[in-house]
């Protein structure tokens, strides 16, 4: 028999029963929710008339519908406001720890479950929300969920699931300066499409990935869901123990260290087999861009826009669609093109690395006066922290706005919009269609190739800033 | 949930591909906090101009286009894991999607609002299109106990898969919840003797 894949060892773990012929019934022990999607959940709670069965495996927070702006007023939207308020009255009713807005742990689900050391190597987690898949950065099963699913898990605290196929992604060697975690997703994607992953939970290797942070992990497991894949996964090492240690959830003292000898476990064995392997090698990996209106549509920052006859016959109607609507040209380079906004947060990007690394490139610059640059933090945790290292000094001098935390501009959902027609330069995940406001054309791109982009007024490759910058 | 057995009727076909879920409900109609109404929202930015207009050039703009089976391109309902897609194409009227391949976290939302999602081969699909083009008339047979689906008035048909388990649910018209609170007992013994809580 072959040996057992990280993802096997947690899926066995976690089955309290299975249908046959049908899915299994898995235990999750951690459930994250927000405003937008659990509001139907617990409607249907008090339809049924049943309660929540482990509310304290329940944790939740207000992020992707709030506003960044005078976040201790009330909210001014009257819709956005009593989203939040159904929030803060359900979690009362049934007993959910609440983070709401003005908590000091208030932030973006993704950011804040890591940061409070609720997420573990091992666990299953879920919340409804797609990029969910952030957590398995830390070596859990985690996925996004509907709000059907939501309900059931806050009334049985399992959800019925069909076992996914396994792919591995391995990439190997060192980076080249100025290459990033968000280049690696986003060439990852651009080589297998935004539907290569789908049907598949993928595990990230290889020692590119091992050099990573866990913050960098993050990024990279984030944008699974970008190329199909319920979610992404990397086998917890030193690294992951010591980002754990010591943080608020993490298991303390002797518990500690039986839960690192227990995530020791974890990896997957030498000769454990997968559906899929992909293997990529990191020196082929440079800063890259989006163009399109789906994640997949990624180039290297130097390069150019697919010609029409370079793409598949069934595919040209949609790709001449998406063009159409980002008003950009087949063959066309994207360097040097002028934008006027550009958009610094999201689950994807808004870490306290993240925003370090934009302090460093710009300290001592300004933004080109056309560019609105908005930083919107991960988390207030995050805040707080870039306050204490000064980094809100060095964005506020350089022309940055850094406001509260929140999804923010990354879906649009709150006033934080990019206007009709306009190009934005993001560090978010997505740049469908109207994704950060109607008529908004976004460009997914790493958090150094944003605030390059910002510095110039023009979409740049942050190479030729690094000789005069000095970077960790 | 809804039952779902068999439906014939005609389509409202979108050939568009990687049509996610910020495009089936911008995330600005999120804000509801019910079920109902998503429907008025169904592809908003297509549907309507920034004042509200409807384009008259998008299908659910044109009269004579009307159906219970929306027919979509390749990887249906990628991106944002939100279930107001699947609650918007539901409670526009339609009780069947079908496409060449889904994306994950959406099928699972179709299936769980008794939204059956049917995915075909590329092939039948452009036949699909393409004999909607010809006559926009044609209707579709979609037989969910036999697992097939076809284009009435033709030969043309193929089998297609659903999880046995699923597709007993829709028949039957049960919920995924019901199943799981019958299993409570055994959920609480795996709490028991479970390692990692």
């Amino acid at each position: 028999m072959p040996g057992k894949t990280l993802f096997d060892k947690i899926w066995e773990n976690h089955i309290v029963t299975s249908i046959e012929n049908g899915p299994d019934v898995l235990y999750i022990d951690r459930h994250f929710i927000h405003e937008v999607t659990s509001p139907q959940a617990f409607a249907g709670l008090e339809q049924r008339g049943i309660s929540v069965f482990r509310p304290a495996q329940t944790i939740a927070t207000a992020d992707h519908n709030v506003p960044t702006k005078d976040q201790h007023l009330p909210i001014r939207e009257a819709l956005s406001r009593f989203q939040v308020e159904k929030l803060t009255e359900n979690c009362a009713n049934y007993g959910i720890n609440l983070y709401g807005l003005g908590h000091p742990f208030q932030g973006i689900v993704h950011v804040i479950g890591p940061e409070l050391g609720i997420t573990q190597p091992g666990m299953t987690i879920v919340c409804g929300d797609s990029h969910t898949s952030t957590h398995g950065a830390f070596g859990s099963i985690a996925f996004g969920i509907g709000t059907s699913e939501v309900e059931q898990v806050l009334a049985t605290q399992c959800l019925l699931q069909n076992k996914p196929k396994k792919m591995k992604i391995e990439i190997n060697g060192p980076l080249q300066k100025g290459v990033v975690a968000k280049d690696i997703i986003l060439y990852i994607i651009s080589k297998i499409s935004a539907s290569g992953g789908t049907g598949y939970f993928v595990e990230y290797a290889g020692s590119t990935i091992r050099s990573l942070s866990m913050e960098a992990r993050m990024t990279i497991c984030n944008m699974s869901i970008e190329m199909g894949a319920r979610g992404g996964m990397i086998a917890p090492d030193e690294t992951t123990f010591q980002y754990i240690k010591g943080r608020k959830f993490a298991p303390q003292g002797k518990d500690f260290e039986q839960a690192v000898a227990y995530w020791k476990t974890l990896p997957s064995d030498p000769d454990a087999e997968y559906d899929e392997a992909l293997y990529f090698d990191a020196s082929d990996i440079e800063p890259m861009i989006t163009y399109g209106t789906n994640p997949g549509m990624g180039i290297k920052i130097t390069g150019t826009v697919p010609e029409v006859s370079a793409i598949e016959q069934e595919e040209r109607s949609s790709f001449q669609k998406s063009l159409e609507y980002m008003a950009i040209e087949p063959g066309a380079r994207l360097l040097g093109k002028s934008v006027n906004y550009v958009f610094i947060g999201s689950c994807t990007n808004a870490r306290i690395e993240d925003l370090r690394m934009v302090a460093q490139l710009v300290k001592g610059k300004k933004k080109a006066a056309h560019v609105n640059a908005l930083i919107i933090p991960g988390s207030k945790q995050v805040e707080k922290q870039a306050k204490e290292e000064g980094i809100d000094q060095i964005l506020a001098a350089a022309g940055f706005e850094l406001r509260g935390p929140g999804c923010s501009a990354c879906l649009g959902m709150n006033e934080d919009k990019v206007p009709k027609g306009e190009y934005c330069v993001s560090t978010s995940n997505r740049n469908f269609e109207g994704r950060q406001g109607p008529g908004a054309r976004t460009f997914l791109v790493s958090p150094l190739t944003a605030a390059a982009t910002a510095i110039n007024g023009y979409i740049s490759d942050v190479r030729e800033m690094l000789e005069e910058t000095v970077l960790v | 949930m809804e039952k779902f057995t068999t439906l014939t009727s005609t389509i409202v076909p979108i050939p568009t591909r990687n049509i996610d879920t910020d495009q089936i409900i911008p995330a600005r109609f999120l804000k509801a906090t019910t079920r109902k109404g998503f429907g008025d929202n169904l592809f908003r930015d297509w549907r309507y101009d920034e004042n509200n207009i409807p384009k008259p050039d998008f299908i659910l703009n044109r009269p004579e286009i009307q159906g219970e089976i929306l027919v979509a391109g390749k990887n249906f309902g990628c991106g944002s894991s939100r279930e107001h897609a699947a609650w918007a194409i539901h409670d526009y009227g339609f009780r069947v999607v079908v496409s060449s391949f889904f994306a994950d976290i959406f099928k699972n939302n179709a299936l769980n609002n008794g939204l059956l999602p049917v995915q075909v081969t590329d092939a039948f699909l452009q036949k699909i299109f393409e004999t909607h083009e010809k006559t926009p008339s044609m209707e579709l047979l979609v037989d969910l106990p036999n697992q097939l689906i076809g284009i009435q008035g033709t030969s043309m048909q193929e089998k297609f898969d659903i999880n046995a388990y699923k597709k007993h649910c829709l028949i039957n018209g049960f919920d995924d919840i019901d199943f799981l609170l019958s299993q409570q007992d055994k959920i609480e013994a795996y709490e028991k003797n479970y390692i990692n809580n």
